[in-house]
């Protein structure tokens, strides 16, 4: 039985090494002959590493039809994108993320600024990213990250933001919206106009903030400035005097009882209004559109302090390079080119490229979504849900009024790390 | 044939385990022996608890800035924490309240769990006679488990709300006129869903230790004259203790570290040890979040030394 067993086994370790030197030869000769390599028929493939808000599955399937390119997600919320782009930057090859987070991730060197020279569209992207203006020429408020003073590097692999243009660009804008307090006017019965009103004891235990705390923080400061307690010389740059001023106003509301909850991701926010548990809160814009869309009436109210604005675009990281670096230009390309950017706006977000864009939209949408007309016909969500009956009309208004009035923009501050402490104070008290 | 087919694929083996087999038993001692049956358990404990703890204390004496870890000692993930402490005397400063409050939840869930536990338990092993009866009712407590942790919690929240079911129901019954306000987003709904979720944590050692009870010592105490409470408080209880001290180290270690149900039940407004350190580490503050790390490490030792001070689990097992 042993010597059975042996003389097996032998045999079985000879072929063994057969078999590997078969599969070394073979390997060998497609290298030596050019078999063609097997991956080169594989679809090309892009990780496209962001939160969910550009995510969506149609985009992925018109671009993989239009180019051939195969879109694979990795989702993460704001702060795990950062976190991965830190710590694990060969696990993607496009980044989509906020202007505010590139204070912190232009210095760690993992991200590549993108050539302007290869983006087509790049001149026609709105003026609201190159000259902080809209395209009716009114100025945009530029406290906090405002994406202008972000937008350009002194050098390709350059650490420092430029002054005035260059070619080398941080991100290539794709999305950005103006957002401002969420209502529900059925309940309230009143009109809101300011930001103060988060803070109104008549609204004791039924509003609520969102709980990150450098959005949280713009929000707050928003309130802050609204009820006529300080004036900032930069809402998004605090120093620390101004950051304990802050808290200590969100404290004392919070002790009061003010708040019914704070609020985290998205779905949290849409629950707290529909379930009626707040009435005011912080709230973006299609998380409102969702809430309307349960058939509760929900308003994004524009206040007359204005919006807190954020945008964001793409990068890709620094192990990107050769012909996956081409097609991450065409990825970017094609996401300008209009499809992509009719989709973002049929969600009440707006796209870079405003041109394009329009190209891939009905009138009567455009005119609802961007110029703040009553809608001619009912107005529909990309995926076909009816989102508002004809003769609606957008809250805020057109795209010039609601861009035109953004206040503030999500920001990373120099003492980031004393306010998150200090958040973490309130969240205590 | 299938043992030809495991001789075919370890060929090896056979022939060298053969040639072992002679002098194994003098050259293997038996705390060798012991080494060997407990070492695949320790070089996991070792590679997967252990090797990144020492990385979590090293890690929480560095220094960072926005975007990274500067590998130089720096006790500012300490000193950050207990910023103010001694200033706000006799305030306390925010990791002090942070502490009080964790602990104070901590403690209400585990006196609740404990006594719910505890009862459950009894039942199971006292009262119920069957053996079969035991498993399948023990089985039965299980079933909640086969749902995930987040749903189970969640489920609390449309019972609870302003508008939900328990409110409504209130309402209806004309007990109240105002929806009460404190059912949802209070203390008391965390440790509602934290009780909901960890008293099975408790019922299975105690159940495990009372069913070990010899039944004889419960009849000799009945025959002894003791009344039902003498026997509990005299037998019962002493004998169960390691199962109490098990499911109390199971219970505190997971309410310590808490910070989702916390979050959720509490509506974010509820401070907790481990949300200081989700907060860090989502700012990229990696080496104070280490240093919170090591201090809620810290105090849930201290309290798991002071309870197994009160009984030696060593020796009871």
């Amino acid at each position: 039985m042993t010597e059975t067993t042996r003389t097996k086994g032998v045999s079985r370790r000879t072929l063994l090494k057969g078999t590997a030197g078969l599969a070394g030869l073979a390997a060998g000769s497609g290298a030596i002959t050019g078999f063609p390599y097997v991956k080169s028929a594989d679809a090309k493939v892009l990780r496209y590493l962001g939160t969910a808000v550009n995510e969506g599955d149609d985009i992925a399937k018109q671009c993989l039809k239009d180019t051939g390119i195969k879109i694979e997600y990795i989702t993460a919320t704001t702060d795990d994108v950062t976190k991965r782009v830190m710590t694990q930057p060969n696990s993607f090859d496009v980044l989509d993320t906020e202007y505010f987070s590139l204070k912190k991730l232009v210095p760690s060197g993992n991200i590549l600024a993108l050539d302007a020279k290869k983006i087509k569209q790049f001149d026609n992207i709105t003026p609201v990213f190159t000259k902080g203006e809209t395209p009716g020429g009114k100025k945009i408020g530029g406290q906090g990250t405002a994406p202008w003073k972000v937008l350009y590097l002194e050098g390709k692999d350059s650490k420092k933001f430029a002054t005035s243009p260059t070619e080398f660009v941080t991100l290539i804008p794709t999305v950005y919206n103006a957002d401002t307090l969420g209502i529900r006017p059925d309940l309230i019965k009143r009109p809101i106009s300011t930001w103060a009103e988060l803070l109104n004891p008549e609204f004791k235990g039924k509003a609520s903030i969102l709980n990150i705390p450098s959005i949280g923080i713009m929000d707050a400061a928003m309130v802050v400035e609204a009820s006529g307690k300080y004036k900032y010389a930069d809402k998004g740059n605090m120093t620390k005097e101004e950051i304990d001023l802050t808290m200590k106003v969100m404290t004392e509301a919070k002790k009061a009882g003010q708040f019914r909850a704070f609020w985290k991701d998205f779905n949290e926010s849409v629950n707290l209004m529909a379930s009626g548990e707040t009435v005011i809160q912080s709230m973006w814009s299609p998380a409102v559109t969702k809430v309307r869309s349960m058939g509760i009436a929900c308003t994004f109210q524009p206040l007359k302090e204005g919006y807190r604005s954020w945008a964001s675009g793409f990068c890709v990281s620094k192990g990107v390079s050769g012909a996956k670096l081409e097609w991450a230009y065409e990825f970017v390309n094609w996401f300008l080119s209009g499809y992509a950017g009719a989709y973002l706006n049929r969600q009440g977000y707006y796209s870079a490229v405003l041109s394009t864009a329009k190209a891939h939209m009905e009138p009567y949408e455009w005119a609802y979504w961007m110029e703040g007309k009553p809608a001619e016909k009912d107005i529909k969500a990309p995926d076909g849900s009816l989102l508002e009956k004809a003769g609606a009309v957008r809250d805020g208004g057109s795209y010039e009024d609601r861009m035109g009035a953004v206040a503030c923009w999500n920001a990373v501050m120099d003492e980031n790390d004393y306010m998150v402490r200090k958040w973490n104070e309130f969240i205590a008290a | 044939m299938s043992e030809e087919v495991l001789q075919q694929a370890t060929p090896g083996l056979i022939p060298g385990s053969g040639t072992a087999r002679a002098a194994k038993p003098t050259r293997l001692s038996p705390s060798f022996i012991s080494w060997l049956q407990a070492g695949p358990m320790m070089l996991v404990f070792l590679a997967f608890f252990l090797i990144p703890l020492v990385f979590v204390v090293i890690v929480s004496f560095w220094d960072y800035n926005e975007y990274q870890l500067l590998p130089a000692f720096s006790g500012r993930g300490y000193t950050d924490t207990f910023e103010g402490c001694l200033a706000q005397l006799p305030d306390l400063c925010t990791i002090g309240k942070t502490y009080l409050k964790t602990l104070k939840l901590c403690f209400m869930v585990w006196a609740i769990t404990l006594f719910i536990g505890f009862w459950v338990a009894y039942f199971l092993a006292f009262h119920v006679k069957s053996k079969t009866w035991q498993m399948g009712l023990s089985l039965l407590c299980t079933i909640p488990f086969w749902t995930s942790n987040v749903i189970r919690m969640i489920a609390w929240i449309p019972l609870l709300g302003r508008n939900g079911l328990v409110n409504s129901g209130l309402m209806k019954t004309g007990l109240i006129n105002h929806p009460v306000e404190w059912l949802l987003f209070s203390e008391f709904s965390v440790v509602l869903a934290l009780v909901h979720l960890f008293t099975f944590f408790m019922v299975v050692p105690i159940f495990n230790s009372m069913v070990r009870i010899d039944k004889s010592l419960i009849e000799a105490a009945y025959d002894a004259g003791a009344t039902g409470f003498q026997t509990l408080v005299n037998v019962i209880i002493p004998l169960a203790k390691p199962g109490i001290v098990i499911g109390s180290i199971f219970v505190i270690t997971i309410v310590m570290g808490d910070f989702i149900t916390i979050g959720v039940m509490g509506g974010q407004q509820i401070a907790a040890a481990g949300k200081i350190i989700e907060t860090r580490v989502n700012a990229l503050q990696f080496p104070a979040a280490a240093a919170n790390a090591v201090i809620l490490l810290a105090i849930t030792f201290l309290i798991i030394t002071m309870m197994s001070r009160i009984v030696d689990i060593k020796k009871e097992l």
